[in-house]
């Protein structure tokens, strides 16, 4: 179970909505509890597909010319190493990521799949027409083989 | 050289739970050896088959990406800390594989 506070969803809706029509994607930190991941701030991050060639090097996509911010979203690992060490000095942990399909359903890919890492929240945001619709969590399974779907609760802490 | 690395959550399940393990290493390489021999159940989540640290995964010695110094020959100095970090990517496809 993923909880979030409906000031977090906002946050993850605005984000999805501002970058439309590319994938925006940003980190969950907040600490588990009893098997329950409870959220306790959502950061942005920026998509380092805006900036190709780094992310090229880094992660180098298949077909660049079919594939970019709009399709794929990549995060720095230096802006990742960063949150999770502020996570780390207030005791949070990194309880997953989000990003938006523009214009696409709220749910995994294969590349999703392929990129992701168990224990993890995948939150993925559908952004339609530039309007944030449905919002859905995704844990890896752990021999890898798909996505399950992960209970949201949404409430004030 | 004793360094510290640190475990990041999805991984700390195959390193008894612990978000960091101390080792003694003089390059990034020897280091990562010495974690896996440690934790050898991490070695699959790192490494490919054929020994080569995977695509997807990322080693910080301190700030810097070991990429952009002398990989796995980089040098390390006590109390040197060691991040893995792992590339987060996605995009949308034109097939749903979710159950």
């Amino acid at each position: 179970l993923l909880k979030l506070a409906p000031q977090h969803v906002d946050a993850i809706r605005h984000h999805g909505e501002r970058d439309y029509p590319a994938e925006c994607c940003g980190i969950l930190l907040g600490h588990v509890d009893g098997g329950q991941k409870v959220v306790a701030e959502v950061v942005a991050l920026r998509n380092l597909r805006h900036d190709p060639q780094r992310a090229q090097e880094l992660l180098p996509l298949e077909e660049p010319g079919r594939e970019s911010e709009r399709n794929r979203f990549l995060i720095d690992p230096r802006d990742q190493l960063r949150a999770e060490k502020d996570a780390r000095a207030r005791q949070l942990d990194v309880l997953g990521y989000y990003h938006s399909h523009p214009d696409h359903p709220a749910r995994p890919s294969e590349y999703d799949r392929e990129h992701a890492w168990p224990w993890y929240s995948y939150v993925i945001l559908s952004v339609e027409q530039g309007t944030a619709r449905d919002l859905n969590s995704w844990v890896l399974a752990g021999d890898r083989s798909r996505f399950d779907r992960e209970a949201v609760e949404i409430e004030n802490p | 050289m004793a360094v510290k690395v640190m475990i990041p959550t999805p991984l700390r399940q195959y390193a008894g739970t612990r978000d960091a393990v101390e080792v003694e290493a003089g390059t990034v390489g020897e280091a990562l050896t010495g974690l896996i021999s440690q934790h050898n159940d991490l070695r699959k989540h790192l490494f490919t088959d054929e020994g080569k640290l995977r695509s997807f995964v990322n080693i910080y010695l301190n700030d810097e990406d070991i990429r952009y110094l002398q990989k796995d020959q980089t040098p390390l100095h006590d109390n040197d800390v060691l991040s893995i970090v792992p590339s987060i990517a996605g995009g949308m496809a034109l097939r749903c594989i979710c159950s």
